[in-house]
């Protein structure tokens, strides 16, 4: 699937902006007028350029952040805090990860995760998050294929279970909003709704044949559904 | 007062996490700065492990963004989204939001320079920045992070849900505010 909307963007961008080279303009009073130019296609090339080097310059940004938080988080985990935080909110991490030992390290950063995730502290919330998975991707046995309770996992963050959204308040009260923080009560409902329908969602499609995980190291070539 | 308490929460979370945890790693008897040292050295591979799929999402996204074809499919979408009650200026947003945060923060910025902070669109679009995520930006990090590349019902779930967020924080903001 990743496949697809890949190509979608890439090929559609390059396609569409080839196609505005033509230059063609409906609304001129002489009917249809052609002002052919190479413009849009150097600008989609200096775009992708651009956006090549922002995506390094983001993975060196966070190189710090990670560091920090994983330093962090590994004497929270020597100390025992981490345990005391997942114990806390076990009735609802072993219903949502049947698949998880209770005791296992891939509880508590999930827990973390979600608990920044909540707070609006996406600093923290990324790097406790790709921890959380390298966890998880321990108790994989198929390592190139997500497992149930990956999958689970990402339907929970990409649903975005915000309490406080800290970002666009912070905006809000920079344009001089009357009550910047009026939309707390909103985005509460709606992440309510996004996070209940990721739920159903992940439990109702992992039991789909066509999703199902393969049981040996040496699975039959799937029908092109990788990243 | 209540954005107040807001913004106190904000600021003093991280902080006080941290004295938690570094406090609780002394009572505790552990060594912080060298297991501090020991679990920040993990950092660098982690980040420079998801270059290549920050790379090839970002500049996909790029692409359809810079070259006009998302415009194209605002313009193609406008008679599904009115009618559930979703302004055309809004359309942009819920496209962008699971492709780009800085993307999303910028239309939102710019609805709110256009319409005002006040106005039905910048709160919509306001509801949608706090209520869904980039998902393709974070399955892509986070698989690639691992090496998983079967990501099996992992994005059409996310989709699912965005699409129910993105409905969702309509039809609230509708009834709040409109």
């Amino acid at each position: 699937m990743i496949n697809t909307i890949w190509i979608v963007l890439m090929a559609g961008g390059i396609l569409v902006a080839g196609f505005q080279c033509l230059g063609l303009d409906y609304s001129s009073a002489a009917g249809l007028v052609m002002n052919p130019s190479l413009v849009p296609l150097t600008d989609l090339t200096k775009g992708l350029f651009d956006s090549a080097k922002a995506s390094v310059n983001l993975a060196m940004g966070l190189i710090g952040i990670m560091a920090l938080w994983l330093g962090l988080m590994r004497i929270a985990e020597e100390s025992g805090l981490v345990k005391i935080f997942a114990r806390a909110v076990r009735p609802i991490m072993i219903r949502l990860f049947p698949d998880v030992p209770d005791d296992h390290p891939a509880m508590g950063a999930m827990v973390m995760n979600i608990a920044a995730n909540m707070l609006g502290l996406g600093n923290a919330a990324t790097p406790l998050g790709l921890k959380a998975m390298q966890e998880l991707q321990k108790l994989n046995k198929v390592k190139d294929t997500a497992t149930n309770a990956m999958a689970t996992f990402m339907a929970l963050n990409t649903s975005s279970v915000t309490f406080i959204p800290a970002t666009v308040i912070g905006i809000r009260a920079a344009a001089n909003a009357s009550n910047p923080a009026e939309i707390i009560g909103p985005v509460i409902l709606a992440t309510g709704v996004s996070t209940t329908v990721a739920i159903i969602a992940i439990k109702v499609l992992q039991k789909l044949p066509r999703y199902q995980m393969p049981t040996d190291e040496n699975p039959p070539a799937a029908e092109g559904e990788g990243v | 007062m209540f954005q107040g308490i807001i913004n106190g929460v904000s600021a003093v979370a991280i902080p006080i996490l941290m004295l938690a945890i570094i406090g609780h790693g002394w009572h505790k008897k552990v060594k912080v700065y060298e297991v501090f040292t020991e679990g920040a050295k993990e950092g660098f591979n982690v980040a420079v492990r998801i270059i290549p799929f920050l790379v090839a999402i970002l500049v996909a996204i790029g692409a359809f963004r810079s070259s006009g074809a998302l415009d194209l499919l605002t313009g193609l979408l406008s008679p599904l989204t009115s009618w559930i009650g979703m302004p055309g200026e809004v359309i942009p947003m819920a496209l962008m939001r699971p492709l780009s945060g800085s993307g999303a923060i910028g239309i939102v910025s710019e609805l709110i320079n256009t319409f005002g902070v006040e106005s039905l669109p910048a709160r919509m679009a306001a509801v949608m920045e706090g209520s869904t995520e980039t998902t393709f930006y974070i399955l892509a990090v986070y698989f690639g992070s691992v090496g998983v590349t079967k990501t099996r019902h992992a994005l059409p779930a996310a989709l699912m849900a965005d699409l129910a967020g993105i409905i969702a924080a309509v039809v609230v903001t509708q009834m709040v505010f409109g």
